[in-house]
């Protein structure tokens, strides 16, 4: 093996430019302008000014998208596959296409559920649970955990990449990525079953039932109150499978919050809802 | 308003315009938006709490693949703006708040499609290996998106705040307290997005393990993920380390996919 081209320095500011890597996000290419971007700090010090060069700078313009934290393994990769080029090595410039496109699917399947599946919402329900008792303690634990997990994992994630090159692919398909995948998915349903129950607000107030108990006073009972006794939440649950069931349809979910919004206001005039 | 106020708006407008699209530091979540604006404007607690209701309401509200997310920019910043000027309730922010976002969305998606056009300028740069003029092609990109949300900012800056009263003032309260109570049940939603993008079936019932564990007990939300986390280890566990020892294969050896030994 020889001698690594790229130092920390241009690792480093390859990883502050993939923090505006979604910046020229666009619909004929998506991320292709901005993988160049980051690419460039690289692309610099591997190849002299010439056509090589503006061949791998026109290679890195073709289409790109996946999940965004999870590109910097894939920049890693892409630096070392270009700097084994660059020293002659029987790389072409469609094998690392091929690189690119083949790593794109796996990255935003396991990006996508652990990311904005699991780690944004939960940390983002714990923050606004916070928050809505005006705690400052709210954002800041969101904004404070969000990034702590986002910058090492985009920050190793490159470095890893650029040490390993090739061979990450053989560590992606070990079972690591798959246990990974399904702990988050585990602590991000159950999560989300708790919050369904715990931070949905329905309230029917429409009156169930009407009754003198035995010190003769006269005791109102809600619908609410009825369905709570049997399971607190099922209104909450039973809507969110519904709705989880319009969504697989294709239902336009705005369509669906207008709906709600308007189920709010004439539920609320019509004394259902409180 | 002062001027100095006017102006540190527009630097969150730029921050999470940014933000919304690059979906990085996650300055366009409700949560931060909207604490930001509330900081500036000298009324925190209110710009938190208008967060953290809108926060849940767009919980799951992501950018997948090509799909547009709702924009959380616009929505936070202006409403937070129009509540914490005006003196409005909650209630008015969530009205104001969820148009925006599909305001916000569609304005997004326009950028995203001028954006096109500085594509095919770098082409051109590449040809001639002029990488700076790549770099200056994405930075004007994303300083649209920038300024996508600024000039609304602008605007809404510069409407005089009275006359947002008055129009704010003039919503009957039916429509406000409905919004209100819509936007306690709009969090389902964002449920069901999250829910559908784990979309394992084999997984589901830990969603209802910890929707009994939450009717039932009195966890906070910290000791729900505590929870769910050792229920996630506990599962690896049982399902990784406890299966009988599979031969070992030596180092180097291509797993063939022939060997249909577990299939017994």
């Amino acid at each position: 093996m020889s001698e690594k081209l790229l130092t920390k320095k241009e690792l480093t500011s390859m990883f502050l430019r993939s923090n505006f890597l979604l910046g020229s996000f666009n619909f004929e290419r998506v991320q292709s302008l901005g993988f160049c971007y980051v690419m460039i700090p690289a692309l610099k010090k591997i190849y002299p000014p010439g056509p090589e060069r503006d061949d791998a700078l026109a290679r890195h313009l073709e289409w790109f998208n996946t999940q965004p934290w999870l590109t910097a393994p894939i920049f890693g990769v892409t630096a070392a596959m270009e700097e084994e080029k660059s020293k002659g090595r029987d790389i072409d410039g469609s094998a690392i296409q091929a690189m690119k496109i083949g790593l794109m699917g796996p990255m935003a399947g396991v990006g996508d559920p652990i990311f904005w599946g699991t780690a944004r919402p939960v940390f983002a329900a714990l923050g606004a649970s916070l928050a809505l008792t005006g705690s400052l303690a709210g954002p800041l634990l969101f904004f404070v955990l969000i990034n702590a997990l986002r910058l090492t994992v985009k920050y190793f994630g490159l470095f890893y990449g650029y040490e390993k090159g090739l061979e990450i692919i053989k560590d992606m398909a070990g079972g690591r990525i798959k246990k990974l995948t399904e702990g988050a998915s585990i602590v991000g349903l159950f999560v989300m079953g708790a919050l369904i129950s715990k931070w949905t607000n329905i309230n029917i107030v429409l009156q169930a039932t009407k009754m003198k108990d035995a010190a003769g006073k006269v005791k109102i009972q809600s619908v609410q109150n009825v369905l709570d006794s049997i399971m607190p939440g099922m209104l909450a649950l039973g809507l969110t499978l519904f709705v989880a069931w319009l969504l697989k349809k294709g239902v336009n979910p705005l369509l669906i919050i207008i709906v709600i919004f308007i189920v709010g206001i004439l539920g609320y005039a019509g004394g259902v809802l409180g | 308003m002062s001027v100095i106020q006017i102006v540190l708006l527009l630097i969150v407008a730029a921050i999470t315009g940014i933000g919304s699209v690059v979906d990085e530091a996650q300055t366009h979540r409700p949560l931060v938006a909207c604490t930001l604006v509330g900081i500036v404007l000298g009324d925190i607690p209110t710009g938190i709490i208008l967060g953290g209701t809108l926060e849940m309401m767009a919980l799951g509200w992501m950018n997948v693949g090509l799909a547009m997310a709702p924009d959380t920019a616009i929505a936070s910043v202006i409403s937070t703006i129009l509540v914490i000027n005006s003196h409005q309730g909650i209630g008015q922010g969530i009205a104001i708040a969820v148009p925006l976002a599909a305001a916000g969305q569609a304005l997004t998606i326009f950028v995203r499609t001028i954006t096109v056009f500085f594509i095919h300028k770098a082409d051109d740069m590449a040809k001639k290996g002029n990488y700076k003029g790549i770099e200056r092609a994405h930075l004007l990109a994303m300083s649209l998106q920038a300024l996508r949300v600024m000039i609304p900012t602008l605007i809404i800056c510069l409407i005089s705040a009275t006359a947002v009263q008055h129009f704010l003032s003039s919503i009957p309260e039916v429509i406000t307290r409905g919004l209100q109570i819509g936007g306690g049940i709009i969090v389902v939603v964002g449920y069901a997005m999250v829910i559908n993008m784990m979309d394992v079936p084999y997984l589901k019932p830990f969603m209802y393990a910890g929707f009994l564990f939450a009717a039932f007990t009195n966890f906070n939300l910290v000791g729900f993920g505590a929870l769910g986390l050792i229920a996630a280890l506990i599962y690896l566990q049982l399902k990784y380390n406890n299966q009988p020892q599979a031969p070992v294969t030596p180092a180097g050896i291509v797993f063939d996919d022939d060997d249909d030994d577990l299939d017994a």
